[in-house]
């Protein structure tokens, strides 16, 4: 694949269209939308990264090499995210034991 | 007498043609940035983790910072990652003075976040006794929910400064870049330092389009609670 040049005109509209997501994001947060605030908040975070990666980063235009390492790095993320909320959200199954900032006195004053 | 013509500028000896050479350079600096990614995810996880633990001290500590100064942050990092795309542009159709132009607006956009971030932001939580460690003062109203809250904000100042960290490094890097334009250093052919310090410029952007909402936005702004 040989090199691409984006025109000035797509990085223009690229940056409106990301200024007018960050208006939206801001402005639905004063809108009382139960759970589906948080929903919002990060769908609307994802469509601005993909913008960002996709046209600012030129991964668009990049190979396909490129484009299989990122999404490596993004299955990565989700593991992590994933199995750390496969542990948090079972913990209750089982009493849960004393809070690591009592166990260690001379901390509490930080907390 | 030879002539060297098979040599564009910056062309290294072990790539097979320039295009073979750009993919290798932005693939190593992607590389780069999927450890960043996990950097930055091992305290992304973390925060949910905690999040849904404490939910109602991240709610009314989230409501101690001003999304006004959130908000123009990331419309600043934003134009700046816009100045930093055209710097790369000015490159590529060869355009000297603009790329040096374009470089130096990036660096005061980039000056200009963390300005706001630091006198305005950072500054007042010290004074309204919002920073742990220093003073924090864990207010009557915040009700049983309070003693919590300096884990919030915790998260805030370690992720705000991690990415005000590398905000800092960005700088440092876009100086050099611009002594380099200034050289006329960067051809159509050859831009490849541009290119992946543009990359970091617009992934640390990312970082903070994630942090505002997470920070800033989904602590139940519409309720009025903590205030």
């Amino acid at each position: 694949m040989s090199e691409h040049i984006v025109s000035v005109k797509l990085y223009l509209g690229i940056f409106v269209a990301l200024l007018c997501l960050t208006a939206l994001t801001t402005g639905v947060a004063y809108i009382d939308l139960g759970a589906f605030n948080t929903v919002a908040a990060l769908a609307i975070a994802v469509v601005k990264m993909l913008l960002v990666i996709l046209f600012f980063m030129h991964v668009k235009y990049s190979g396909r090499l490129i484009q299989v390492f990122i999404l490596a790095g993004a299955l990565f993320l989700a593991i992590l995210i994933t199995l750390t909320l496969a542990d948090e959200l079972t913990r209750h199954w089982s009493p849960t034991p004393t809070g690591w900032n009592t166990l260690v006195p001379w901390l509490s004053r930080f907390f | 007498m030879t002539v060297h013509n098979a040599h564009p500028p910056g062309f290294a000896h072990q790539f097979e043609d320039m295009e073979q050479q750009r993919e290798a350079d932005s693939l190593g600096m992607w590389v780069f940035l999927l450890t960043e990614i996990m950097f930055f995810g091992g305290l992304f996880a973390t925060y949910i983790v905690y999040r849904a633990l404490y939910l109602p001290a991240f709610e009314i500590g989230s409501h101690q910072l001003e999304v006004r100064f959130g908000a123009l942050n990331t419309a600043v990092l934003i134009l700046s990652s816009l100045t930093m795309a055209l710097a790369i542009h000015s490159a590529q159709v060869g355009k000297r003075k603009a790329q040096v132009v374009f470089l130096i607006t990036t660096m005061i956009l980039g000056a200009a976040f963390l300005a706001i971030k630091f006198t305005f932001e950072w500054h007042n939580d010290y004074v309204e006794h919002l920073v742990p460690g220093f003073g924090f003062v864990i207010r009557p109203e915040w009700g049983a929910a309070g003693q919590h809250v300096p884990m919030f904000f915790c998260f805030y100042f370690f992720m705000t400064g991690l990415h005000a960290l590398h905000m800092i490094i960005g700088i440092g890097v876009l100086t050099v870049l611009t002594v380099m334009a200034h050289r006329g250093r960067f051809t159509p052919e050859y831009y490849a330092p541009l290119e992946v310090s543009g990359l970091y410029w617009h992934f640390v952007d990312i970082v903070w389009i994630f942090l505002f909402p997470l920070l800033y936005l989904i602590g139940g702004r519409y309720t009025g609670a903590g205030h």
